[in-house]
Parts: structure tokens; C-alpha cells; sequence
């Protein structure tokens, strides 16, 4: 008995050996931080000053009653809102129609995804020379149609739809090729099986198999496509800075600001880890669909 | 009930020729095989009867309507595919209803959701259950109606898509290497139950394999494609017994049939140096392949009683697999090596007595089982005669 348990003992104690470096990393990289945020959420921590106390829950309370926190959320729920429909339906089109192309397919393949390899805090750039009120090449374009000129970055009623169409532009090819991937796994005998079936009309097509085959796919699109919206950050610090009046003023930069600006770094902590949150809720939502879609 | 007629069907990709003019003729209520080594067409023809491909040229006709232009709905042909294709996101009744959902329901009432806003549609969904339930109730898997595909084992799987095929009483039931993926004790059975399903059906099939022993037990007719072309057509025992060509006796038939060059000389045929007493009525000097099956050839034993036969080959053996009542006997020509013979020799009575093959043996060979073919590989119709018989 006492052979076998010491055995037993070794073996465990070389296994837990053999994950510690593992363990140890995702410790330090992940969960530290994250404790550490938690608990500087709890104190009036400041960049400015080495003296802090502990203040508890005041951050939070603070957090639900400040406008800005609520202005911050609003922003980016409407830029989600336009953001994530477009950013799932115009690369899951794209992919369907470029699929089934046998020329250039490579070719529009490379074209859509361009964009994600660029640099888009450099990007943002041209994009802002491109909306520019005055000598943008867009609002040149819209007065031929006899629309405009629109205020793109300027107005705070077309400034967040600015900013999802520059994101948009931005995630269009990498979910395009997300989609695609999911395409191509499809079994051609099921699109036969289908024909024979009598389901030969596209629509049909699309709902009895592609849409079903698919749905693992759209899970995981549609919940990194959120959490990127969420953490729309770098084209609002290059090109609005949250102006006009707060009108891009979104979570991630609101906590941008609440840190590195008025160095409250307890308040940022604590819109930090309502953000994780977030994040989280998101991240299961997305883990047990995928369990119950890959079946 | 249906009869199928091809006539002349050509189709390529890009520059392959895939079929090269195929014409044929499936009765009503017949299990037609289409055999041959893969890549020799047999599928894309498969697919052309039931309309997932075009032909180039040809007609192809249903009971004599021709059905060229129409969609593979419209030919109300059944297809069973060789991974089944089963939707792996339905249960097995919503699979083996599609074909009867898509035909009978306008496309609105298949609309997700749409069960529940028209409500005019629920006896025809009650028909299409009550069907479906029969169908599985034939197949015995009316016990799984509720599972999905991933759910369920090869063989099961292989019912449903048998299932889904026969829900809409097709008029041509087509299938295409749907044993390919059980495994061997499993396709026997399941071999069993297609034939015992077409029996009881009365339907016409067209069954793609490229397994001869399944063309050769399951089949009416066999129909053998090589390149693009028909070799045959013809019940499974004149493919074997009388094959028109090298091809078709060297790809029906295991352990395969034996070929031996020889020339024709005044003494009889000269098969590498020895010269057999056989007469033909071919010309001096013409050369030929000799084939005989491997059942066909008797060991002769040293000092038996009884008339010996007048052709005898003497062989040196390799090896020897023991299949339980018989053996398979690997040897070849002692004067001439390179020129292999196979012989099945059954065990008789009492399978565990162990048979003795000595090293070099003599094996007879009777005339009356030879087979003639000429230097091109077609099949020479004259008969092989012993000498002494023509002396006579």
C-alpha cells in the first residue's frame, strides 16, 4: 500500500512541477494584475501623490453617480449598436458572394484584408484628412449628390457613426476571413444533399444549411466584434480626444482620462474593473454557446 | 417504378474527358450496379442521373420523358451519399423530413418560426410526421428520431440517410458508395438489407460501388466502366463466366483470374516454351492471352486414381492463405517464373484436416473453362478444345 501511494505521491508532485512554469506565467501576467486592479479600486490612489488610504466601495459609488460614467456608457452603446450589425452582416456577405467566385477570389481575399494589417492609429490619420468639413475628399463626393457637408469628426450627432465606419473599415477583411474559413469547412455533399432535397433555392440554401453550419462561427465573430467595440480606444485618443462636448467620449477612453489625466487611479481602477465585467459576461456568453453549437 | 435510359452522355472537366459516351438502359425495378476502379467515372455519372451535374452531350430520359433540363427536385430521384450528408444541426425526423418539408410546404410556412402563423399547414406536417415515423418504423430506427447524426453510430447513420431517401417514394433510388464507410461484418448486414429494401420496394436502383463482390451479390445487372467507357452490361454471372474483355475478367473475380500469354503453333499453343495441347481456331503464330479461374484449376496429387487430365502445368509454390474450408494458393510457371497462377482449392469434408501443398505440384487444367483473348484484350468467342477431342 505504502509502495503504491508513494508512487502515487511522486508522480503528482512531478506533475504539479511540470505546470507550475505554465501557472506561474498566467499568474503573474493575468490574475496579478487583475487582483491588483481590484484592489487599487478600493483606495484613493492617485499618480500624483505616494499617500493613499483604503476608501472601499466609494469609488463605485462615485462611478454610478457621475454623468460622465453614464455618458461614457451611452456613447458606446450607440456605437455599438451601429458598429456590430454592420460588422457582422457586410463580412459574412462578402464571404458568402467571394466563396463562390472561381476568378480573383485570392485576389478580393487580399484587397478586403488590407486594412487589418495596417496601422490604424496611422490609418485614423488619413481617414480624418479624408472626412475633414472642409477639404475632405467625402464631403466633396457627398456635394455632388447634393448632400452635406457633413461635419464627419466635428458634429456630435455623425461623430460616433464616423468612428464605427472607420472601425468597420478596419475589422471588415478579419472577419470576412473568419467567415470564410467557416465556409469552407461546410461539406460540399450537404449543399448536394440539399439540391436533392429540394432545397435549391438560395434562401433555402443559406437557412437549411450554410446559416446552421456556420453557427459556432457567427458565435465567435459576433462576441471578439463586441469586445472590440467595447474597447474602442485609439481612433478616438488620434482624432476626437472625446470632443465635441463629450460626444466620443467612450468607456475605455473615459478611463484613459479618469487615469492619466486627473491621475485618479483608484476611479480608474474601479471603471477598469467594471469593464472586465463586461468583458467577462461576454466571454462566457460566447464559451457556452460554443459548447452547445459544436455539436 | 421507373425506367432510366442514357443515351450517349459525354461530360469533361476542363480537359479531361470523364465520360466518353455512355449509353445504357435500367429496367423498372432493377438493381443496376456501375462498377470500376475509382476515377473511372462511375460517380460523376451517378451524379449526372440525378442532376447535380450536366452532361456535355447525351439525353437522359425517365420513363422516356427526358428529364436533361430539369433540377434534381424535379426528377424526384433519391440520392444516398457515401458520408450520408446528413444536416449534423437537425434531429434524425427533421432529416428525414427535408425532402418532404421542401416539396410539400410553400416557402413561407418553412420560414423559422412560421409552424407557429400557419396553422392551415398543420395536417400536411401531421402527414409528413406520420410518414416519416413509418419510414423509421421499416428501417427500425423509430427509436431515434430524436437524436442528432453525431449522435449515432455508422450503421445507424447509414439507415437515416436510407430513410430520408425513401420518405418521398422516389421514382429512381441512386446510390453512391454507401457501404464504404462501415466496416466489414457491418457492410455484409447491411449489404442484406439494401437488397431485402429493393426486393420489397420494387424500386429501380442505381448503385455505385466500386467493390465487385457487392456489384456481384447485390445486383441484377452489373454494368463495368473503365476510362470514361463501358467495358459490359450483364448479370453478374456473365461477367464473370463470359467477360468481353482482359479488363472486366481481371476486375471481377478475387483472388483474380489467371492470364497466361501464348502463341498459337502447329502442336497446340505454346505457353512460355511448353506446348499445351489445345486447339483454336486461330491462326499459326497469332498471340493471345489464356485465362482461366482460379477455382477452375484442380491440383493434380502424384498417383490418384482416375483419368488424368490431358493439359497439366507444373508450378512451384510461394504461398498458400488459409481462408478456413479453402485455400488460395499462390505458385507460378516452374519453366517460366514470371507467369503467376492462382488456384482456389477447397478444403473438402473435414475443413480442420490440414491440406498439404508440396513445393512443386502439377495443377490440370480442363479446356472447358478456358478463356480466349486476343493481343488487344477482347474477348475471343471461339471455344478451347482439347487436341485429342479434335483428333476424334
Amino acid at each position: 500500500m505504502s509502495a503504491t501511494a508513494s508512487l502515487h505521491r511522486r508522480q503528482s508532485r512531478l506533475a504539479y512541477a511540470m505546470i507550475a512554469p505554465a501557472a506561474l506565467l498566467i499568474l503573474l501576467i493575468y490574475i496579478g494584475p487583475m487582483i491588483s486592479v481590484v484592489l487599487a479600486s478600493a483606495t484613493d490612489y492617485s499618480l500624483i501623490s505616494d499617500y493613499w488610504e483604503w476608501v472601499g466601495l466609494d469609488n463605485y459609488r462615485q462611478m454610478f453617480a457621475d454623468a460622465q460614467f453614464g455618458n461614457a456608457l451611452r456613447n458606446t452603446a450607440i456605437y455599438a449598436a451601429v458598429f456590430l450589425p454592420c460588422a457582422f452582416v457586410i463580412p459574412l456577405t462578402l464571404a458568402i458572394s467571394i466563396q463562390n467566385r472561381k476568378q480573383f477570389r485570392s485576389l478580393f481575399e487580399i484587397l478586403y484584408f488590407m486594412p487589418v494589417t495596417s496601422t490604424l492609429t496611422a490609418m485614423a490619420l488619413v481617414w480624418s484628412a479624408l472626412m475633414d468639413s472642409r477639404q475632405g475628399i467625402l464631403n466633396q463626393w457627398l456635394s455632388t449628390i447634393g448632400i452635406g457637408p457633413v461635419n464627419f469628426l466635428g458634429s456630435p450627432e455623425a461623430v460616433l457613426f464616423s468612428l464605427a465606419g472607420i472601425s468597420l473599415w478596419a475589422i471588415i477583411g478579419f472577419n470576412m476571413v473568419l467567415f470564410m474559413a467557416g465556409l469552407t469547412a461546410i461539406p460540399r455533399s450537404l449543399y448536394d444533399a440539399a439540391k436533392i432535397d429540394g432545397a435549391d433555392h438560395p434562401v433555402d440554401e443559406f437557412l437549411r444549411v450554410t446559416w446552421p453550419a456556420l453557427a459556432p462561427t457567427s458565435v465567435f465573430v459576433a462576441v471578439t466584434s463586441s469586445i472590440t467595440a467595447f474597447k474602442l480606444f485609439d481612433t478616438v485618443a488620434v482624432l476626437t480626444q472625446g470632443q465635441p462636448d463629450h460626444a466620443s467620449e467612450v468607456f475605455l477612453y473615459l478611463t484613459f482620462l479618469e487615469g492619466f489625466e486627473y491621475f485618479n487611479m483608484g476611479y480608474a481602477a474601479a471603471l477598469s474593473v467594471f469593464f472586465l465585467g463586461v468583458i467577462f459576461v461576454f466571454a462566457l456568453i460566447q464559451t457556452l454557446l460554443a459548447d452547445r453549437t459544436a455539436h | 417504378m421507373a425506367r432510366l435510359t442514357l443515351t450517349d452522355i459525354t461530360k469533361s472537366f476542363g480537359d479531361t474527358q470523364v465520360l466518353k459516351g455512355i449509353s445504357l438502359d435500367v429496367h423498372d425495378g432493377e438493381f443496376l450496379s456501375l462498377v470500376g476502379a475509382s476515377g473511372c467515372g462511375k460517380s460523376t455519372l451517378l451524379r449526372i442521373i440525378s442532376g447535380l451535374e450536366t452532361a456535355d452531350t447525351g439525353r437522359i430520359e425517365i420513363d422516356g420523358v427526358g428529364v436533361d433540363e430539369a433540377a434534381p427536385k424535379a426528377r424526384n430521384v433519391a440520392l444516398v451519399f457515401q458520408d450520408y450528408a446528413l444536416y449534423p444541426h437537425m434531429s434524425v425526423a427533421q432529416n428525414m423530413a427535408m425532402p418532404l418539408v421542401m416539396g410539400r410546404l410553400p416557402m413561407y410556412a418553412r420560414l423559422p418560426g412560421a409552424r407557429f402563423l400557419t396553422p392551415n399547414h398543420t395536417s400536411t406536417r401531421r402527414e409528413i410526421t406520420s410518414k416519416v415515423e413509418q419510414v423509421a418504423e421499416q428501417l427500425r430506427i423509430a427509436h431515434l428520431l430524436a437524436r442528432r447524426p453525431a449522435a449515432l453510430s455508422g450503421g445507424q447513420r447509414q439507415r437515416v440517410a436510407l430513410g430520408r431517401a425513401l420518405v418521398r417514394d422516389p421514382s429512381l433510388f441512386l446510390m453512391d458508395e454507401p457501404l464504404s464507410n462501415l466496416d466489414a461484418k457491418l457492410r455484409v448486414e447491411v449489404r442484406r438489407e439494401i437488397v431485402e429494401l429493393h426486393r420489397k420496394s420494387g424500386l429501380t436502383f442505381v448503385y455505385v460501388t466500386h467493390d465487385q463482390v457487392e456489384a456481384m451479390t447485390m445486383s441484377d445487372r452489373v454494368a463495368m466502366l473503365q476510362e470514361g467507357r463501358l467495358l459490359q452490361v450483364g448479370a453478374p454471372s456473365t461477367l464473370y463466366g463470359d467477360p468481353a474483355s482482359v479488363d472486366v475478367a481481371r476486375f471481377i473475380g478475387s483472388p483474380e483470374v489467371n492470364l497466361m500469354p501464348v502463341r498459337t503453333v502447329a502442336g497446340g499453343l505454346d505457353l512460355a516454351g511448353q506446348v499445351l495441347p489445345l486447339a483454336t481456331r486461330q491462326p499459326e503464330g497469332a498471340t493471345l492471352f489464356l485465362g482461366v479461374r482460379p477455382e477452375a484449376l484442380r491440383l493434380v496429387e502424384a498417383g490418384a486414381a482416375g483419368a488424368e487430365p490431358a493439359t497439366t502445368l507444373t508450378v512451384t509454390r510461394h504461398s498458400v492463405e488459409d481462408l478456413g474450408g479453402e485455400l488460395v494458393v499462390h505458385a507460378a510457371l516452374l519453366h517460366a517464373p514470371d507467369i503467376a497462377l492462382r488456384l482456389r482449392v477447397q478444403k473438402g469434408s473435414d475443413a480442420r484436416a490440414p491440406l498439404m501443398v508440396p513445393s512443386t505440384f502439377r495443377v490440370g487444367v480442363p479446356e472447358g473453362a478456358l478463356m480466349l483473348f486476343g493481343a488487344d484484350g477482347q474477348r475471343i468467342s471461339d471455344p478451347v478444345l482439347s487436341l485429342s477431342e479434335v483428333m476424334a
